[in-house]
Parts: C-alpha cells; structure tokens; sequence
C-alpha cells in the first residue's frame, strides 16, 4: 500500500493540503483501474482476512464503538442499525447496499463504484459476515449503466479469488452478493421503496412502524439497507480499529465525510475531509476557491435538495467553548454531522449546492418543486396532491402571475404536506419551500402583483368558463 | 356516444406511440436466447421471488429492444408469474423505464438544480434546436422527443449525480459532463458520423 | 407505611391482555394489538378513513385518519415512573399526528382527535384530496353516500385554495361488464386493487403511472370480469367505482335499505335491499364476519330483477272449465273451494311438492297441511351444483337445512312423487314455490293429465299456466320469515316492500287453507304474523328451542351442527388471529 504521497492525481483532481483521501484514495487517481488487482496492490481485501477470523459480534461491537454513522442523508448509527435484527431470528437476513444515489447535490457514490468498486464489495462482506446475511444485493440506480457493468465484474473477481461464494476464505462463511438495478426513481433511495423495488411491486414506501427494515424487510425477513459510503466506512474502521476511528474528527460524527460541492463557486466538485475539521466558509473559500469572479455568495443548500436553504447574511446564534452566545454565520459552522443542524438546516448526504448573487430564489424553488413533483411516488395523499400544486404556484409566482398571498398560501400548502406522509419525502419536499418563502420572502413577494388570488388559473377551462357571467 | 352504444370493454391492446427510432431497434420477439436469460435472471433471486426479476427482465427487453412494448408486458408478467396490470404499473412508475422507441442515440439532460445553476435548462434547448426536436412535445406525460430522422432522442431527467461536474448529459450509456455548446456540437457530429 | 399498594390500571388491565388508551380525555380498555383506528370507533370516537378495510391489507397511505398521539415520557436510565392519583402517567403528547389504520394501541397511550393537531390534519389531506377531485357531485352516483363529501362536511373547509388547472385522467370507463371507472374522482385509497388480489385472488386492477398522474386501471384488453367485481363498488369510498346496473338509476338518499339476507343458494349471505316505494333499485352486501364477510357474488346481488317484472302474478287465478283460461277469483271464496277440493281428494292420490326457497314458518305450515290431509307424499325440489370455492354453495336452495328440520324431507323422494305423477298414481298436486316443469322433469302435458293442481308462486311459469288453481304468493324481498343455511345458522329475511298487488305473504295463504280445511288446534293458525309461528315452532323443533325474532337478531345464530363450512369465511378465520 502506497503512503499518499506517492499517490498521483489526474490533473485538476488533487486534494486540497486540507482533505484527508481514505475513501476517495483512489478516486480519479493516475495509474488506477476498477480491477481487482489494482485494488489487492493498495492492500485491498486485507481487512476481509481480518475480519473473517473475528467473531460477527466483535465486528458488530467494534462498528459500534467506532460511532460510525450512516452516510446516506439519516446519520443513523451503523452499529446500532445492525443490532436491531431480532434476537432468536431463525429467517435468513439479508443486506443491501443502497447505491441509488438521487439527491440532488450528491456525488459521492458514483465515484466509488465507477472507479473503486473492489472497495465496497470489500467493505460489504465484512458488513455481511457481522450481520450474518448469506445473500446480498446492491441496488444500482439506473443511470449508472457502466458501473453496473464494473460492478459486476468486480463481483466476479472476487468470487473468483474466493473472497465471495462458499465457505470464504475458509472461514466456513458463505455470501452471495447481486447487482439488482433500478429505473431511475428517486423514491428508491428510500429503503422502504428500494425494497419494494427489489420485491418487483410498485416502489411504494412502506408505513412506519416497524421504522427499519431490521426486523420486517425484504421478503419479510431481516434487513439491513446500507448506504455505499457507509460499507466503504465499515472497512476503515475495521482497518483502523473502532477506537481509532472513533477518534478521528468531531465526536459525535467521526471519520471522514464526503462533501459534494456544486453551483456557484470557482472550483466545484468532491472533498474528502475529517468530519468537523473545517467550517462551510473554509470548505467554500479555501477549498473551492471562493465565488465566481465579481460574486458573492448568496445562499447555501448544505445537505442536498431536501435540506432547508440557508442564506449567507443569516445572523446564527452559536456557542463559545466557554458556553457564551456568539453570532455567526453559516460560514462559521463546521461541517459535521450535527453543527448544521442546530441551525434549522440539515447536512444529509453532504451535497452543498450554492448559489451567488446573480441567482433568483424563486426560479431556485421552481427547480426543486419541479423535482419533488416529479419523483412524488404518489401512494399518499399530501404528497401526491401537494407536491404539483407547489410546482404550479411557484411557476406562476416566476412568470409573474401570482398575488402576494400566493406566497403564503405555498408556504402553507408545504406545512400541510410536512410530518403527514408515509415517509419522509414529505418533509423533503416541504422543507425547501418553507426555507426559501421564508428566507428570501421579499424576492418572491416582488414577482407577484396584487391580483385576485382567488381567480382560477387555469387556462384548460377557457371553454368551460363560458358559462361565467361575471367580467374578470 | 349515447350510454347504450359504450363498449363493454376496452378490446384493444394498448399500443404503443409510433416512435421514428424503430428502424434502429428490432422489434420484440421471444428467442430461446430471452428466455434463457430470463431463466438466468430469475435464478438470481431466491426460490420463488420471481417477482422480483420484472426490473432486471424490462432492462433485458429495453436494452435491445429500445422501449417495453404491451407484447413484451405480457411476455414479462408471464417469465415472473405476475399479471400484466402488475408489469403495466412498474413500467408506468419508473421514469428510466420508456414505453415509446427511443432514437438510436437517446440523449438524456439533467436539469435539476446543480446543473441547472451550470446551465442546463439552456443546454436542453441547444440540443434540441441541434438534433432538430421541438423542446415543447416534452411533456410530463410523454418526456421523451425522437428527431424525425429516429436517429436521436431527447428527454429531460432529474439528477445524474454528477453534480459538481454539470451541466452533465447522458447518451444512451455514456456520461458526459461540464458540457458546453463546443463540445454538444463536438459530440452530436461525432455519434452522427457513428451512424 | 401501608404495605398495600392499590393495584394500578396497567396491572388491572395487563391481566386480562388489556391496555389503557386515554381517548379524547376518557380512559378505556381495549385487547392488546386493536389497532387505533378500530379503539376509538368502538367507543364512539369516529376515526375517518379512505383506505382502511378491516377485511384488507392495511395501506395506510390515505393519511385521513391522523389522530395525534401521545406516550408517557421515555424514563432516564434508573428513573421509575410516576403515576397521578388515578393511577396513570402523565401522557406526553407528540407534535405529529400519527395514521390510526396502522398503529396498535399501548399502555397509558392518549389518543385525541378533538385538538388542533389532529383537525389540522384532516382539513389538510382533505383540501388536498379535493385539488384534483372533478367535484362533479350534482352528477355523481355516489353522492349522499360518498366519504369525501361527508368528510369534507364533517372536517373540512368551507372554501378551497387550489386555483390552479386540475389534472386530467379517464372518466367513465368502462372496466367491465358491470363496473365502470372514473380516474379523476379516485382517491387512490388501492381498496378496490386490493380486494381483488387478496379476496379473489385475480390481480385484476392495479394502479399505473407515478405521483400526480397515478391512475386505478385494467390491463387493455383485461377486464374486471371477476364473479365478485361489484364488491369494488360497495368498497370504493368515492364514487370512482360505479355499478353499471345502478348508474343514473335513482339518488340514494331517496332509497330505503332493509337488511335481510340472499336467497340465491344455502349461503344466505346478508344483503341491503334498496327500495323507493314499490321498486327495488339495488342490492348490496352486509358485513356478516360467519356468513358473507363483507362481500357477495354479482350473479346473486343482480337477481332482483323478477320482483317487479311483468311476470309477477297479482291476483288469484281460477280455471273453472278444463278448456277455459284461468280467469281472476277474489281470495276468499277461492280459498275455501280450494279447501273444499282437496278433503275431497283421496289422501294417497294426492301429493304436495314444496320448496326449500319457502321459510321454515312456511315449511311449518306446510308439514301440517299434510299431516291435516294425510299426505304422505312430500318432498322439496333439490337444487344442487358446484360451489364456487368462495361464497356460492353447492346447494343453490336457501333453506335446505330448514326443510331437512321441518320436513324432514331432503328431495330425496321427489323421484316417487315425479313417478307416481307420471304412471297417474298421483291424481292432484300442490306445487308451492316452485316451477315443476323446470327442476322436477314434470312436463306441461303430465301436469294437464291431472285432476287438480293447486300452485303456490310469485310469477308465470309452464307450472302455473297448467294450475287449476293459482295462488299468488311473494318474492323473498315481500316477507318475513326465517331460514337456516347451509352451516346450521339460523338467518332473518325482512319485508323490504309490501306483497304487491293481492299477493300475499305465503305463509299467510297457508294459514289460510289450513284454517279452511278444518284445522283448529294448531296456534299457527291464527298467527298474524310470522314471528308467532315461529314461536310456536321454538317449542317444537329442539334445535329452535329458545329462538325468538328477536334473538336472531340481524346476523342470525347458529342452531344445527351440520359440519359445513363457507370457503371464504374459513380463508379469513387464520387473517382475523
């Protein structure tokens, strides 16, 4: 294995002095290939031959130790995750890696399995072997048609050298991984509706409670969903020790994180650092160079499409070490986990979308409405019926045809849907709409034109209308 | 239509929107080579989650065949013991599943948030004018636009996550990013030369 | 200090496998795992819901059903907890509502529907549900029974916000031979999709498209053909499922409904007849969880149309001369020349064949009409034939149970009777209830060959036409009476309409011929109802014993063992545990 020094990057994706590359090591690095080879060189499957002479429990206990937490959006505590598989199980328990990447803002996954698949696979089977799944299935989003292809020759590779298939490595351990690929829904990202997807029924949610899949999942057996970043995680902290990595970064989210960068900054694209170790600003203007010459940033989505937008002059209140209140700014907060949290916002999956001067919020909202409305899968009612009515009100509040009250009622049509759903797309949908109307309220209330808000718009009906006497 | 003369029944097959992209596509027919695939694909599964396969069969179907036409629907209820109506609500839900024939080059736009910030929206209506579609046949219902020509289609769609790297476009497997009018007419000369 | 400690509600109601809900500041009681929605609808707390069905799989994705929840606080590690002076935690109220369909009841759980949470929420869904509804209710059939149009009075907002243009889907089609679909009134509640895949078994329906656009279909080229489809029109909350049969026909809150019970086989599943005045415009299926469910076959809910077709006879009928038609005759007179000629009948040369379609109080009167004359030939015409695996049994009579009781007879000696009418043993016949040419294999010529025929029935038939004498009876939707089904229960059917014309209730015209040929000890015959007759049958027939009217009550009780089972009532049994 290589020190990182040694380690050259394809021109323009270097790391910042600031990141720290451990799953991203081989990203976008000169030399490297998805084979299993390259991988075996930088001391791949190594951490599988230690992992299969401990005890499933001892790996599960060290996960645990090592506070890792779920990559996907939830931050779920893996260890505690795996746990919640019944006592006494006598079904078979399966797991599956959630590689349906869809948030928008979020690009971290594609970059493992195009080019470093060998490393999730890895990661993978200790994660089954701790669980004890004899059957797993990675559930590939369907716009990544070459990784699925790269996927499943890794998986051949690696039965082929024995680390997958009967009795691995001689442990008397048996697996069976499968690449099981989507139809481009984001509702599938949600482990309810990915395992609906895999069952071959409508991607449907499925209700709460039971909240994991843990006990009732996939053909009504134990389950375990895991993001792919998550299983990348599993092999560091097994390669590190729990203890160690528990050590690494902020104590309440240790480890690495992978930050997506997109919108409008000089140089967008992924950062690897340790979680907590920098702030927004230094991510933003150190990092990414700052904004776009003659900019200035305006507002910033921190955690992906589904986290509230928060505005770059927003006075947040924080707290000294001493426990005395200090003002700051988004810039000041550090990119952890929870920081972001604590300020109305959410830091999710690590997608930070940003926006500079010259972009119109509500033009912002429509996108995201657009979006939400798209991918509603439509099995509940307010997110059904709530989602294309936000799109058709923040359509008509850019074109200039809403009322001021229209504002309000789409903030309000948001609070309905939000906390009501099946699942939590319906705060995903809703919380956008909430930040923005309330955030950037005057940018929308200046589109809009004291109309009657009550007149119907709705252009379809022109000949239906006939019938009204009354002039508008 | 008077009450009386309503039909009992919708008799017909539902058929699939005539697509100019057809002649690059041969049309659906069940080979033993499918239906050992299908086999193949079911096997994966355990024992008697056949249902489970429907997603890998319409890939199998769409990948050579372009789009899952009603014939295919029944073929594929059939391989995985469903009903047709079971299959039709898959197909139906999942936007990368197309149940009209796609151009022989099938272009996919992200315009969702990141790459719209990075110029997708305007990138879309470029390649449209490019391969000659008119960006207003995209509907929700019918997202998908063929050149008249069937060598290219076009649709919108929602995150490729790719997003630092927008605006990013797909065609037919392929990803391509931080694209620009440049490099669109690099790429649309050089597929049409592919053809 | 005591060392009594009072036995705290938990405990109490631990014991008995109960738990303590809190609903709407009352505490109640209920079994461990009743889920919310069922809690708080038995104790008077309406809970609404689109898409729940206690018979199906539960969705839990109409999201009417919100109700705001609260559990005591979750205890620091070592804290015990503290209970009020009535012996309960305090109830931290949650500030999401949570779906009464899917969740269970639990210890100290507080439900509330009356606060804002919980209003909120359904005025919400229910501004939501209507954006896309076509609120064409003026043109609706299901109008004045429809959940969205009783919930929105019920919970929702006197005006709406959503001005913008609606979403387009298919109206009116048609999905089968007798329902039809309207897309754009759907809540998407998936009952009728589910009824069909876990009832029938046929995955018939399903929903296609995604988000906004989602849509109940049929397969092209598939339809709803099912022998149950017209369950899905009684289970749709709305009216997107509308029945062909009913469509346009009258507006129901004009409509009365009578519960009683099916008489197309020995099932006896329990019905609403819909009636306005005279007419009968639908039948509809009532939930009776040891008969029918909740459903019943289209087949049997169609067959009403004979009780107002033309065929129906209204007055007694007399042939006078062997040659003339049958001409009209007033009741009374005809009935005792009736009684008359049959105490001038020989006893041997004279046989009765009755019906298991006739109630056991008709069945009653009609054995001692016998005994009275001597008869010794009696029997029932059997209508045997497959059962359909579902509700339909193989006995296509509705009281065969009740005749083998009361008769004593099963049709197993109806080929003697078919016989000695045939060779001539038999020289004159009392048909009651049922058409002989058709189920008996008497033909019109042998019935001609005899020397008198008395018929018993609602409408024409070869039978009547070759009667001597025609006594109008009535449809089973014109009576009281009670019969007993295949499984031994014993079921009521009610007079949804009056006897129509001079037709009488059957067990009345027997009443009526017994008293004119001279029977007098027997109570029954001055019965004025048939509840009398059956009380006096209670003291006869062990089985009855202790049966009233009104113990029967709606849902009937079980009196016989007879070791048969309904299909579709077992398949549920192992759902229900």
């Amino acid at each position: 294995m290589k020190a990182m020094s040694e380690i050259t990057y394809k021109p323009g994706r270097e790391p910042h002095s600031r990141e720290t590359r451990r799953i991203f090591r081989n990203i976008d690095r000169v030399g490297y290939n998805p084979s299993i080879e390259c991988f075996i060189e930088d001391g791949g499957y190594e951490t599988l031959k230690k992992a299969v002479a401990m005890e499933p429990a001892a790996i599960i206990d060290e996960v645990k130790k090592s506070g890792l937490r779920g990559r996907g959006g939830a931050g779920f505590p893996t260890g505690v995750k795996w746990t919640f598989i019944p006592k006494g199980n006598t079904k078979p328990v399966y797991l599956v890696c959630n590689c349906d990447e869809s948030e928008p803002g979020t690009f971290k996954d594609r970059f493992i399995v195009h080019q470093d698949p060998h490393q999730l696979i890895e990661g993978m089977i200790i994660a089954c072997y701790a669980v004890q799944a004899h059957y797993a299935i990675i559930y590939m989003r369907e716009e990544f048609p070459e990784a699925a292809e790269i996927v499943r020759k890794a998986l051949a590779e690696a039965e082929e050298r024995n680390f997958l298939g009967k009795n691995i490595l001689g442990s008397g351990y048996d697996l069976k991984i499968i690449l099981h690929r989507g139809a481009g829904a984001y509702i599938c990202g949600e482990e309810t509706g990915l395992i609906n997807s895999i069952e071959g029924v409508r991607p449907y949610p499925r209700i709460k409670p039971p909240f994991f899949p843990a006990a009732i999942g996939l053909y009504g057996c134990p389950t375990i969903v895991n993001n792919v970043e998550s299983l990348c995680q599993v092999r560091q902290v097994l390669m590190r020790g729990g203890e160690a990595y528990a050590a690494d970064g902020s104590t309440r989210s240790p480890g690495t994180r992978i930050i997506g960068v997109s919108g409008d900054v000089q140089r967008p694209g992924y950062y690897e650092i340790i979680s907590g170790s920098i702030t927004y600003g230094e991510l933003l203007y150190d990092l990414c160079g700052g904004p776009k010459p003659g900019r200035t940033f305006k507002a910033i989505i921190p955690g992906g499409a589904s986290a509230k937008v928060m505005r770059c002059d927003e006075v947040l209140k924080g707290r000294n070490p001493d426990g005395s209140v200090r003002k700051m700014t988004i810039f000041d907060v550090p990119m952890d986990l929870d920081s972001i949290a604590q300020h109305g916002s959410m830091s999710g999956s690590g997608g930070v979308i940003v926006m500079d001067d010259s972009r119109s919020m509500p033009e912002m909202l429509r996108n995201l409405n657009r979006f939400f409305a798209w991918e509603s899968c439509g099995q509940c009612t307010p997110c059904r019926e709530g989602n294309p009515w936000m799109l058709k009100l923040s359509t008509r509040i850019c074109e200039g045809k809403a009322a001021p009250e229209d504002v309000d009622l789409l903030k309000s049509v948001a609070d309905n849907i939000c906390g009501r759903t099946v699942c939590a797309f319906g705060e995903a949908c809703s919380w956008p709409v909430q930040a923005f109307t309330t955030k950037f309220r005057e940018e929308f209330l200046a589109l809009t034109k004291p109309i009657n808000a009550l007149k119907p718009h709705n252009p379809e009906t022109a000949e239906a209308r006939k019938y009204l006497t009354r002039e508008d | 239509m008077t009450m009386t003369e309503q039909p009992d029944v919708i008799e017909v097959l539902a058929e699939a929107k005539p697509s100019p992209g057809e002649k690059y596509y041969p049309p659906f027919e069940v080979t033993p080579e499918l239906t050992e695939k299908a086999k193949e694909y079911i096997a994966m599964y355990p024992e008697g989650k056949e249902l489970s396969a429907v997603l890998p069969l319409i890939h199998l179907v769409q990948e050579k065949h372009g789009f899952i036409c009603p014939q295919s629907v029944l073929w594929i209820a059939e391989t995985c013991r469903s009903t047709p109506i079971h299959v039709q609500g898959i197909v139906s839900f999942y936007p990368g599943i197309r149940t009209r024939c796609p151009g022989k080059w099938h272009i996919r736009v992200c315009h969702t948030i990141a790459c719209a910030l990075s110029g997708g929206e305007e990138l879309l209506t470029y390649i449209c004018e490019k391969i000659g579609v008119d960006p207003k046949t995209m509907t929700d219902a019918e997202p998908m636009a063929v050149s008249e020509d069937g060598l290219w289609s076009i649709e919108a769609v929602e995150c490729l996550a790719n997003c630092g790297f927008g605006p990013n476009i797909m065609i037919n497997d392929t990803l391509y990013s931080q694209m620009d009018r440049a490099k669109v007419d690099a790429l649309v000369a050089e597929y049409s030369k592919k053809a | 200090m005591s060392s009594e400690q009072p036995i705290l509600p938990k405990d109490a109601a631990a014991a008995e496998g109960k738990v303590n809900v809190q609903i709407n500041g009352k505490w109640h009681r209920f079994p461990k795992g009743t889920r919310i929605a069922d809690a708080c609808n038995s104790v008077g707390v309406h809970v609404p819901c689109f898409c729940y069905h206690p018979k199906l799989s539960v969705a839990g994705s109409c999201r009417m059903c919100l109700v705001e929840q609260g559990m005591p606080p979750r205890l620091a590690p070592g804290a015990t907890p503290t209970y009020n002076d009535d012996g309960y935690q305090t109830i931290q109220w949650m500030p999401r509502a949570i779906v009464a369909c899917a969740n269970t009841v639990a210890e100290n759980m507080g439900i509330r529907t009356d606060g804002t949470v919980c209003r909120e929420a359904r005025r919400a869904v229910l501004e939501f549900l209507l954006t896309n509804h076509p609120l064409d209710c003026p043109i609706c059939d299901q109008a004045g029974e429809c959940k969205l149009q009783e919930y929105t009075a019920d919970y929702g907002q006197p005006s709406h916000r959503f001005t913008e243009a609606k979403i387009k889907k298919g109206k009116n089609i048609s999905i089968g031979p007798r329902v039809n679909l309207d897309q754009e009134r759907c809540v998407l509640c998936r009952r009728c999709v589910r009824f069909m895949k876990e009832i029938v078994g046929e995955e018939t329906l399903g929903v296609v498209g995604r988000g906004g656009h989602n849509a109940i279909a049929c397969y092209p080229g598939k339809t709803l053909d099912s022998n149950y489809s017209m369950n899905v029109v009684d289970i749709c909350p709305v009216g997107a499922m509308t029945s062909k049969d009913f469509r346009f026909k009258m507006r129901v809150w004009f409509l009365k409904s009578t519960p009683t019970i099916d008489v197309n086989c020995g099932t006896g599943t329990n019905i609403n007849i819909w009636t306005r005045e005279q007419q009968v415009y639908r039948i509809t299926p009532r939930q009776n969880d040891e008969v029918n469910s909740c459903w019943m076959p289209d087949d049997h809910r169609l067959n009403y149309k004979y009780i107002n077709a033309p065929e129906r006879l209204l007055t007694p009928l007399i042939r006078t001369d062997a040659e003339a038609e049958q001409q009209p005759a007033a009741w009374e007179p005809l009935l005792r020349a009736v009684a008359e000629q049959l105490r001038l009948c020989k006893s041997s040369e004279l046989a009765i064949i009755a019906s298991a379609r006739l109630t056991n109080e008709e069945l009653y009167l009609t054995k001692h009409l016998a005994d009275l004359l001597g008869i010794k030939a009696l029997d029932i015409v059997p209508r045997m034939g497959e059962s359909d695996g579902m509700l339909i049994s193989a006995d296509r009579n509705p009281n065969t149970t009740g005749a083998k009781l009361i008769l004593g007879r099963d049709g197993s000696s109806l080929p003697d009777i078919v016989r000695g009418v045939k060779i001539g043993r038999i020289r004159s016949l009392i048909v009651l209830g049922e058409d002989v040419t058709a189920e008996a294999g008497i033909s019109a010529e042998q019935l001609g060959e005899l020397d008198y025929l008395l018929v018993v029935a609602h409408s024409e038939s070869p039978t009547v036409r070759a009667a001597d004498v025609v006594l109008p009876g009535v449809t089973f939707a014109e009576k009281y009476g009670t019969m007993i089904n295949v499984t031994g229960r014993i079921q009521r059917l009610n007079r949804a309409i009056e006897p129509l014309g001079e037709a009488r209730a059957d067990w009345d015209i027997l009443r009526a011929l017994l008293q004119e040929c001279g029977e007098a000890t027997l109570k029954a015959v001055r019965a004025t109802s048939s509840m009398d007759i059956l009380e006096e049958m209670s003291e006869q027939f062990e089985a009855l014993s202790g049966v009233t009217w009104a113990n029967i009550g709606n849902c009937g009780r079980p009196v016989l063992e007879t070791g048969v089972t309904i299909p579709l009532i077992e398949r549920e049994k192992p759902r229900k545990s």
